[in-house]
């Protein structure tokens, strides 16, 4: 944990920065608190789907969002379009944890705007690269 | 067709008769050709009444058979006929104690899942702290080899060092509890697995059934004549219809089969 916190300090990342996570089950929502906390990100909030999540987004203050694509209610896809359609949300960094792998899903979120694609089923590992990698681009910009 | 040929049950007596009606129909329509070339039309037009007849012996017993065989398959299928005719004897039909066996399993692997992860975050502090503790002992220990450590803190941090091995022991043991613990929760992987073959088999049969109504359905149709007109099969759905895990994701060429496939992907449209 240790070294994965370092490098982490590496690209800087601010360890307070509030994340919300979106996914229908709470295992999975559990699974990706845990992990981001051992990256040292302990500031997350959570909501079961796009008609929960949206609501929060706009009234709270949140620096990165990682949702799921497929939610009952408002999808994955459908909150990022209503994210990047916001004008107070619409830069938003979004990083979507989905078991969804159609190639044309994944250029679909790229044009959506997505910033990352995390493909269920996930390595810690995985999930780190991205995370950091979404906010290496949006550091360089 | 003699009268009543019909009614003959043997292996496969759908087939039968709509061959019968065939066979029928084309020795008929040589003799109406004859009768017409003759001239004798009081006998062409009792040709075609026979022709009728059999056509309707065919219909009737295909629609006879095809309703003996979707009622056979309510039966089978024990479809809830208690509960949607208000009866008060509700006995629970195969598929509604399919969705019951499933719902089962999702609340078992919930379950497991939560069980497992709160074994795992009640470990996890536990080994940081000795972790932390094993950290601040070896600095203590060097500077004491560095001989920077007087007789006093000497005195001190030997005992420390003896809370620390009286807590490690202590906290190893219920670390090893939680990671026996851990094991136990994976017990649903067997339960669940029994409950999802029962639930495939029911799934396969009620397929077996519907083919052999449609098959039948399919003689009606010949005889009868009926066309159908078929809708469109519906053209692929658009890729925002979430499709849930692929389960041949390297049999297909239009999804990806890991992590490295999505970012190739991504980085091939410049990400």
């Amino acid at each position: 944990m240790d070294a994965l916190l370092q490098v982490c300090t590496e690209v800087e990342l601010d360890k307070n920065m509030k994340i919300l996570i979106v996914d229908d089950f709470s295992t999975m929502r559990r699974i990706i608190k845990n992990l981001l906390r051992d990256l040292g990100f302990t500031n997350t909030a959570e909501a079961d789907d796009g008609t929960t999540a949206l609501p929060m987004l706009q009234s709270g203050s949140f620096d990165f969002l990682v949702t799921d694509w497929n939610m009952p209610g408002m999808s994955g896809i459908d909150l990022l379009r209503a994210v990047r359609a916001d004008e107070r949300l619409k830069h938003l960094p979004v990083l979507m944890v989905t078991a969804e792998a159609k190639r044309d899903q994944i250029i679909e979120a790229a044009q959506a705007g997505v910033n990352g694609y995390v493909v269920k089923p996930f390595t810690a590992q995985a999930l780190k690269e991205k995370i950091e990698k979404v906010f290496e681009r949006i550091e360089a910009k | 067709m003699k009268p009543g040929a019909g009614m003959v049950l043997s292996g496969n007596p759908g087939q039968m008769t709509a061959d019968e009606f065939e066979d029928s129909l084309k020795s008929n329509a040589r003799k109406l050709v004859d009768h017409l070339e003759e001239g004798d039309y009081r006998e062409a037009v009792l040709v075609i009444h026979e022709i009728n007849q059999a056509r309707d012996r065919g219909l009737y017993y295909e629609v006879g058979k095809l309703t003996r065989a979707l009622h056979n398959s309510i039966i089978n299928f024990q479809l809830d006929t208690a509960r949607s005719f208000g009866s008060d004897n509700i006995e629970h039909s195969k598929i509604t104690d399919a969705s019951d066996r499933l719902d089962y399993v999702v609340k078992l692997t919930d379950k497991a899942a939560n069980r497992t992860m709160d074994l795992v975050e009640s470990s996890a502090p536990v080994v940081s702290e000795l972790g932390k503790d094993a950290a601040e002992l070896r600095r203590e220990w060097q500077r004491l080899q560095r001989r920077e450590m007087s007789a006093d803190e000497f005195r001190g941090l030997s005992r420390s060092i003896l809370a620390f091995l009286e807590r490690s022991e202590a906290q190893s043991d219920v670390v090893s509890r939680n990671l026996n613990d851990i094991l136990m929760a994976q017990d649903y992987q067997d339960l669940t697995g029994q409950v999802i073959k029962r639930v495939i088999t029911l799934v396969h049969d009620v397929e077996e059934s519907l083919l052999n109504l449609v098959r039948m359905a399919g003689q009606v149709d010949r005889i009868a004549g009926i066309d159908h007109e078929l809708p469109e099969p519906e053209e692929n759905k658009t890729s925002s219809q979430a499709e849930g895990p692929q389960i041949h994701a390297d049999k297909r060429d239009d999804v990806v089969s890991g992590q490295d496939e999505v970012d190739d992907l991504l980085s091939s449209l410049g990400f």
